[in-house]
């Protein structure tokens, strides 16, 4: 993805054509031994500690039955089996995929479609103004948004019933039906989260020459074909890591249902990462939580493969 | 059909030929402006609408119509959200993680970025890919035996079991390698050159230059941990180790819908040093965000 590096990406090849400094070797390199150990220890044994030990004990106690009082079970596969013979995980799994496929493209697309607008004639106060209203979103906390959100979309006293009432149409049970509770927390998590890929777009859009444009001027192509002929095709780089970016995040909804319906109605509202909280620490199921949490681990890793087969085959490079 | 007045000194420069396409908008373009429009308004209604809610008496905050506007505002709600909860402890905490953990963030990932960036030893390249490749693990995968090895270490339901965990950053590291990596070397030369030690090269040269690297990492983490609830919400148990945002949803639970100007005063309040981030630290948190996706 070198081609849409922007500024400060540093220049590689130079730093390591020119790294060995050989001068005082011998007397530099015992403190510089010391300095290496030292600078990544906090790094590095934090990682190993916080990070990679916990993955392996994951996988170890996705084999075991255990309520952290008692001692531990070995149960071998059973915590896997359950993921499918368990409704709730079956359906809370499903639900996060339909979850993320709605909700990635509503994003993409909305996002591509600002990031295209934006950049329209208008004045820089204006470019700036809309760009810095996109963004704002996501420097707020998920469950203060959703927070907020949750009185919006009160059926009785909420404003967006009182909207859609007032231009003359029915009021909708948001939050207690579930095809309106699903939607909602759609609707608010891309409400949230669109600015990233905006963000992300209108970075890779910046950087397509304007020759091209002007080349396509001259050809005398409008609006939807340039977008389609110049636009598209060359910010699909970018376009490939936005979506990664966005079905992992996604992937790993939490807070939006937890704060807006509690899972509900029913589970039609209850993710995958809402199952592991559960099962961990209301049901005290460790063992069958971490199996759940590797599973949505090996869900990412198979998306962020994926990214690199397709890199190769389907996007254009300038 | 001539350009109107309007058009000032950047059309002058380029062709008269495009003079008459800068002028009077297409259809398509008023269409595609007014879209933008509706995002915008779309963005910042809820949020106009929270803020003016919070300044309404609590016993009309839910009267119709809504308000999206603060006239004549009342601020009955924001003494009575601390009345409710201890909201000085809430925010003290909040800013105590986050202050700690982003600082902790700023200094590590310096270090072990310098090194990644600039020393060549065994096993480097090995070390620095494990490190990336974390990245890829989500926190939610992690958090039954990091809750587990809190407890074991004696932290359970304590602030450091918020904060420790949170330190080490893959990103972080990342980030301050590509910073170090842009650097000329030619200082490290000289100094080598000067007799200086490694440390000093580091403290006195290297480590002032990558200020506005370390910048990028405090504030993104300082955005992550200001708002974040998934962690919290685990290894935080009682109430006097809650941060903000647990606190507030834990009000919300508690308030059911009787007095949503006093809950949503909360929300305001810890929307104020998200805010000011934003106002002065925009550029950082947007060149932060957006560095993972032009690797």
């Amino acid at each position: 993805m070198t081609t849409i590096a922007p500024a400060p990406a540093p220049d590689v090849a130079r730093t390591t054509a020119s790294a060995p400094a050989p001068p005082p070797r011998r007397t530099r390199s015992r403190a510089e031994k010391w300095m290496t150990v030292a600078f990544l220890a906090p790094t590095v044994i934090g990682m190993g500690v916080f990070t990679v030990l916990p993955i392996l004990a994951s996988v170890v106690l996705a084999f075991f039955q255990w309520d952290i009082i008692s001692a531990p079970e070995f149960v071998g596969l059973r915590n896997f089996t359950e993921l499918v013979t368990d409704r709730t995980v079956r359906v809370s799994f499903l639900n996060t995929v339909v979850f993320v496929v709605v909700a990635v493209t509503l994003q993409l697309s909305l996002a591509m479609t600002l990031a295209v607008l934006v950049q329209g004639r208008m004045p820089a106060w204006l470019r700036l103004f809309f760009r810095s209203t996109f963004f704002f979103p996501l420097i707020l906390s998920a469950a203060s948004v959703s927070i907020f959100m949750r009185y919006m979309f009160n059926e009785q006293f909420g404003v967006v019933n009182w909207l859609l009432t007032n231009v003359g149409l029915p009021a909708v049970p948001w939050l207690t039906t579930t095809t309106g509770a699903s939607l909602v927390v759609v609707l608010v998590y891309v409400w949230q989260n669109f600015g990233f890929t905006f963000l992300i777009l209108l970075g890779g859009i910046a950087s397509i020459p304007k020759e091209l444009y002007e080349a396509a001027d001259l050809d005398g192509a409008k609006g939807w074909s340039k977008f389609r002929n110049v636009t598209l095709p060359l910010v699909s780089p970018t376009l490939l890591v936005a979506s990664v970016t966005a079905i992992i995040t996604a992937l790993q909804v939490f807070d939006q249902p937890y704060v807006l319906t509690r899972g509900g109605p029913g589970d039609s509202t209850r993710s995958a990462v809402m199952v592991v909280y559960q099962t961990a620490f209301q049901q005290l199921e460790f063992g069958k939580a971490s199996a759940i949490g590797l599973v949505l681990m090996v869900l990412i890793m198979l998306v962020t493969l994926a990214q690199f087969r397709l890199s190769r085959r389907y996007v254009h490079y300038q | 059909m001539s350009a109107p007045a309007h058009t000032p000194s950047r059309a002058a420069g380029s062709a008269p030929r495009r003079r008459r396409r800068r002028g009077l908008p297409t259809p398509g373009r008023v269409a595609g402006f007014l879209f933008l429009l509706v995002a915008a308004v779309a963005v910042l209604g809820p949020v106009m609408w929270t803020l003016s809610t919070s300044l309404r008496s609590p016993s009309e905050a839910f009267d119709l119509p809504p308000k999206f506007f603060p006239t004549d505002p009342d601020t009955t709600a924001y003494s009575e959200v601390a009345r409710q909860i201890d909201l000085v402890r809430l925010v003290l905490n909040s800013a105590l993680v986050t202050a700690l953990i982003a600082t902790g963030q700023m200094l590590t990932a310096a270090m072990a970025g310098y090194v990644f960036a600039r020393m060549r030893f065994r096993g480097s390249g090995l070390m620095f890919g494990v490190v990336l490749a974390t990245m890829m693990v989500p926190v939610q995968v992690t958090i039954v035996p990091v809750f587990m090895l809190v407890r074991g270490m004696g932290l359970a339901d304590t602030l450091l079991a918020l904060i420790i965990p949170a330190i080490p950053t893959a990103f972080g590291t990342f980030l301050m390698r590509q910073y170090f990596m842009g650097l000329p070397n030619d200082f490290a030369e000289a100094a080598a050159l000067d007799g200086a030690s490694p440390w000093r090269t580091f403290f006195s040269i290297y480590a002032p230059l990558s200020l506005p690297g370390m910048a990028i990492v405090g504030i993104l983490a300082f955005n992550y941990h200001w708002n974040e609830f998934f962690r919290p919400l685990i290894l935080t148990i009682s109430e006097q180790n809650f941060t903000l945002p647990l606190g507030l949803v834990s009000l919300q639970g508690n308030l059911g819908t009787g007095s949503i100007s006093v809950v949503l005063a909360g929300v305001v309040i810890s929307m104020i040093p998200a805010l000011i981030v934003f106002v002065f630290g925009q550029r950082y948190l947007r060149e932060g965000l957006t560095a993972g996706s032009s690797k």
